[in-house]
């Protein structure tokens, strides 16, 4: 089972401070989910017509430069590649499925965590804390993130199978809960041509949403099919280019609480999450309804 | 609720040309069809699996030999003691021996075979466990190690009973039912156990399945912290589950903060469930005990997180095997309540009466057990003597005692925890694969090794 | 210095003090049979099982946020939150008296067996699920699922109710003023009598709920068609 954290920036002060606040946030959230910890940023928007990908190597001495000269060679440009542990972040002069189909077949043994022109997403097995140190969580900006702290249910504790996972350009999922209809559901969507590297079970509900969104769906047409097709346990938080959304399933055994101030609107499994943040404790409180698609977006300029 | 008895003798050696039972349509599956249709109600009933599952029969001991040497019997000590709970709890169990009694209610049992449990276990230094309808002053009084358990329905659930208790046990599931709530009909749901677990009287008690304020591993870990809290972390707390996705559930228990963990096999025992639910789901006590000991070994708590098995334990030999696996200590449930007199010959006649006969009877949710255990009836328990009961289990626990030791020292061990998995061969491929103990005279097990 | 007329207020900052070390305390009080009668609790910023367990007269009032099982198996005890309650809120409490000024999330007042519970604001899903004689009384709304598998005890909702209420209901009474968006199995709406109004006027009373009218409840309990296993109930089961 899990602890998710979800915090969407208001205000520049926060901005500036999202991964201070996030820091905080999954720390909180340690005891519930102690085996692997994963954070969606979403920042630092790649120019027009280019792309960033966020990539996982198991190879502690990845020559991450020499692939940078290789997307120059390829896209065009000089850029460096931004380094946090075991991940990096590279930029590509070309769009983000271009730049994935890229590396995925040029460089299999590299995973590709995230793509898209702002997000990035880093997770790593190991307490919550740690990953935190290891991966300079402290000092990211960005307009909004989720984080996520896993304790695995029915699959194994690695780096693949934490949270988030990415359900396609700019997108990701976090989920708590356990679903019940998963295999089938895995079975199903592999026939229409999505991919799964893992046995679980939130991966198949990320996969779920790629596949709808693939298809044609909104988001929030996604997610409420999700109430259809799915089965078991859940509340999903979605990151998007410009927010977050919110589900629970019907049954709801699952906590989710929101807060919101001025400067930010917060969401966590458990409150003492959000009562790490600025203002926390004039927050405006609520708790998501059962069946209903909640959206956040930032206003588009 | 089944009315019909299946002696399955009744037409033994009376064969004639032309009479051939069907395996599939055998007589209990035609009579059960029979009953379904006319009382259009799914048949509940007590005890535990009954059909044949892989067990403790399919394994055996490798004794001592040239290359090792047995311990003198009586002489040479081998120690049963066993410490429940050293992970948090300030005040551990001291356990004499490495069984204990399982939950059991209330409510399911009558007050007298409850005493004798608690006599029982006093006596000979271990531990009973109450059940689905909570604490009496009888158990507490005549148990000197009492394990409270706190399930689904909150039956009699008091801050004073748990603060009364010694260790406390969040009931996830049981092997006869995971997934399933405690049942009790009505016949059982007398004025005194209406009042314990605030329900009208007569009626059939409806389950709960899940408990009502947390759901899933992440919140366990809260509310065990929470109790906690309530008992000043005085106690240890245990995690029982019914053996499905052990391995998991071993993992997230452990996880939650568990300080003990309790398996309980599919054959583990009830008062009231569905027969389907009965025999159609869970995994056995055997393939449990690996999955659980794995989970607790890749976590590098093994023996600091204890484990106790339950589910179709019987004799010494079980119980010996059961250690050898890796367990900590064993449960038993059906069988203390046979020890103490359940399917006696001796109330043959009246077992007849009811449409069953000794060493048949199941319908322990009717209530209406001649031997006065599984009873709510006055009249019947009080057939029931809980001294002689109570001294018939005590006997019982320290028969099993003493042949574990004997096992145990027969394969050189001065404790019976130093029981351990290669004092063990298997007489099938598929005890062999549960287990994970080679097939006798092999060094195969199927699925971790390929040679024979 | 202590006044014969003023009581003496322990505070205790969990942002100091650990919660283990408050609750010891809240705890000592009652096995010594002496102590602080009236606590302050700061900065509980959403610790769980806040002033759990409590078995004396005390006075505890807890200044913000909690989390789950905030004055769990409360027993004669008075806490107060000034704040919203997690999951759990005053779960299987025997008697006393826990007021929230906020909202409860879910399960508030599970498996309660006595005393009286007070929500302000609103409590979630499952409120008195499984009741078995605690009082409760939500000025706001609850959530869907409330007093599922209610055995007996009082629940009054000011605001609205969610779906499935009061589904597989034992004896449990429950009053609410608002709508109701669906009722469980086995559960009906009965006849408001005098008798009903005065109980409900009574509970509104003692949890100083002073701004509702007590003849503006309806009342929903069992069918008791699920009291013995009937082949017919199947779809209920």
């Amino acid at each position: 089972m899990c602890g998710i954290v979800g915090l969407f920036a208001k205000s520049p002060g926060i901005e500036e401070r999202l991964g201070v606040h996030l820091t905080a946030m999954l720390a909180q959230m340690s005891n519930r989910g102690p085996d692997s910890a994963g954070v969606a940023v979403y920042r630092d928007p790649a120019p027009f017509g280019s792309s960033k990908l966020t990539l996982y190597s198991a190879d502690p001495h990845e020559h991450w430069g020499a692939l940078c000269d290789e997307l120059g060679d390829a896209f065009g440009g000089e850029h460096e590649p931004n380094v946090r542990a075991s991940h990096a972040v590279v930029l590509v002069e070309t769009g983000a499925a271009e730049a994935e189909a890229w590396v995925r077949s040029r460089h299999p043994e590299l995973r590709v965590m995230s793509a898209g022109r702002v997000i990035e997403i880093y997770k790593e097995v190991g307490r919550p804390e740690v990953f935190a140190d290891q991966f300079h969580l402290t000092d990211v900006h960005g307009t909004h993130a989720l984080g996520h702290t896993r304790m695995a249910t029915e699959s194994r504790v690695t780096t693949e199978g934490s949270h988030p996972f990415s359900t396609g350009l700019d997108l990701c999922l976090v989920h708590n809960g356990s679903l019940s209809n998963h295999n089938t559901l895995r079975r199903a969507l592999r026939r229409e041509g999505i991919e799964f590297q893992t046995e679980n079970d939130t991966e198949v509900a990320a996969g779920y949403l790629a596949w709808r969104l693939r298809e044609g769906a909104s988001l929030e047409q996604a997610l409420e099919g999700c109430l259809d097709d799915l089965d078991g346990f859940y509340t999903f938080a979605v990151g998007t280019a410009d927010g977050f959304a919110v589900l629970r399933d019907p049954i709801a055994c699952k906590p989710a609480v929101l807060a919101e101030t001025d400067d930010w609107v917060a969401m966590a499994s458990e409150y003492h999450a959000i009562a790490v943040l600025p203002g926390a404790d004039d927050a405006r409180m609520w708790e998501p309804e059962p069946g209903v698609v909640y959206v956040w977006e930032q206003a588009r300029v | 609720m089944s009315d019909t008895v299946s002696t399955g003798t009744s037409r033994a050696g009376e064969w004639h040309p032309g009479l051939r039972e069907s395996y599939l349509f055998d007589r209990n599956t035609i009579a059960e069809i029979q009953r379904a249709a006319r009382e259009g109600i799914y048949d509940i009933r007590g005890f535990g699996a009954k059909r044949s599952l892989p067990h403790f029969d399919d394994l055996l001991f490798l004794g001592a030999s040239v290359s090792r040497y047995p311990l003198e019997g009586y002489r040479e000590r081998c120690d049963t003691n066993v410490t429940l709970g050293t992970r948090f709890a300030k005040r551990p169990l001291e356990l004499k021996i490495p069984v204990t009694i399982a939950g059991m209610s209330f409510g399911a049992l009558s007050a007298p075979a409850k005493e004798a449990l608690g006599r029982a276990a006093t006596e000979v230094g271990t531990s009973t466990t109450t059940g689905d309808g909570g604490m009496t002053p009888e158990e507490r009084g005549h148990s000197k190690l009492l394990v409270y358990q706190v399930l689904p329905s909150r039956y009699g659930m008091s801050p004073d009973d748990l603060r009364r208790a010694d260790a406390i046990e969040v009931v996830v599931g049981q092997g006869a039912k995971p997934g399933g709530g405690g049942m009790l009909l009505g016949y059982k749901i007398s004025d005194r156990v209406a009042a314990m677990r605030d329900l009208p009287k007569g009626i059939d008690q409806r389950s709960a399945c899940r408990h009502p304020d947390w759901t899933g591993p992440d919140d366990l870990e809260i509310k065990i912290g929470e109790l906690r809290e309530i008992t000043d972390w005085e106690k240890p707390i245990f995690v029982k589950v019914g053996a499905t996705r052990t391995y998991y559930d071993v993992q997230l228990a452990v996880k939650a903060g568990a300080d003990v963990i309790v398996v309980d096999g599919m054959q583990g025992g009830t008062a009231a469930t569905q027969d389907v639910f009965i025999e159609h789901v869970g995994i056995p006590t055997l393939c449990a005990i690996p999955l659980a000991v794995q989970a607790l070994q890749e976590l590098g708590l093994h023996r600091e997180v204890q484990l106790i098995v339950s589910g179709g334990i019987r004799t010494g030999a079980d119980v010996a095997k059961a250690l050898a696996l890796g367990a900590d200590a064993v449960s038993i449930g059906t069988a203390a309540l046979v020890a103490m007199g359940d399917n006696s010959p001796e109330y043959e006649e009246q077992y007849r009466k009811i449409g069953s006969s000794a060493g048949f009877y199941d319908d322990w949710q009717a209530g209406r057990d001649p031997a006065g255990i599984s009873t709510q009836d006055d009249e019947l328990a009080s057939h029931f003597d809980p001294v002689l009961g109570g001294r018939k289990v005590a006997n019982y626990l320290r028969v099993l005692t003493l042949e574990t030791q004997t096992l145990a020292r027969a394969c050189g061990k001065s404790h019976v925890h130093n029981l351990e998995p290669e004092d063990l061969v298997a007489l099938t491929i598929e005890a062999a694969a549960m287990a994970r103990v080679p097939l006798a005279g092999t060094n195969w097990i199927p699925g971790l090794n390929g040679s024979l | 210095m202590v006044t014969g007329t003023e009581p003496v207020t322990e505070v205790v900052d969990l942002a100091l003090t650990p919660l283990r070390e408050l609750n010891q305390r809240l705890h000592d009080v009652a096995t010594a049979g002496e102590g602080p009668r009236h606590w302050r609790v700061v900065n509980p910023r959403g610790a769980h099982a806040v002033a759990c367990g409590l078995d004396a007269e005390l006075d505890v009032e807890i200044d913000g946020h909690v989390g789950y099982y905030c004055a769990g198996m409360n027993q004669l005890a008075t806490v107060r939150v000034r704040g919203n309650a997690g999951t759990g809120l005053a779960e299987n409490m025997m008697s006393g008296l826990v007021v929230v000024d906020g909202s409860a999330s879910q399960s508030a007042g599970a498996t309660g067996r006595g005393g009286l519970l007070v929500v302000r604001g609103d409590a979630a899903a499952r409120c008195g699920i499984s009741m078995k004689g605690v009082d409760i009384v939500v000025r706001g709304s609850v959530g869907h699922l409330s007093a599922f598998m209610a055995q007996t005890g009082c629940l009054v909702v000011c605001g609205d109710a969610g779906d499935a209420l009061g589904d597989s209901i034992y004896e449990a009474r429950l009053y609410v003023r608002g709508t109701v968006a669906g009722l469980g199995a086995d559960c009906i709406e009965k006849e408001m009598r005098e008798e009903h109004v005065a109980q409900v006027r009574d509970l509104l009373a003692r949890a100083e709920v002073d701004d509702v009218d007590p003849a503006d409840f309806r009342r929903y309990g069992s069918a008791r068609q699920l009291y013995t296993f009937k082949i017919d109930n199947a779809g209920a089961y």
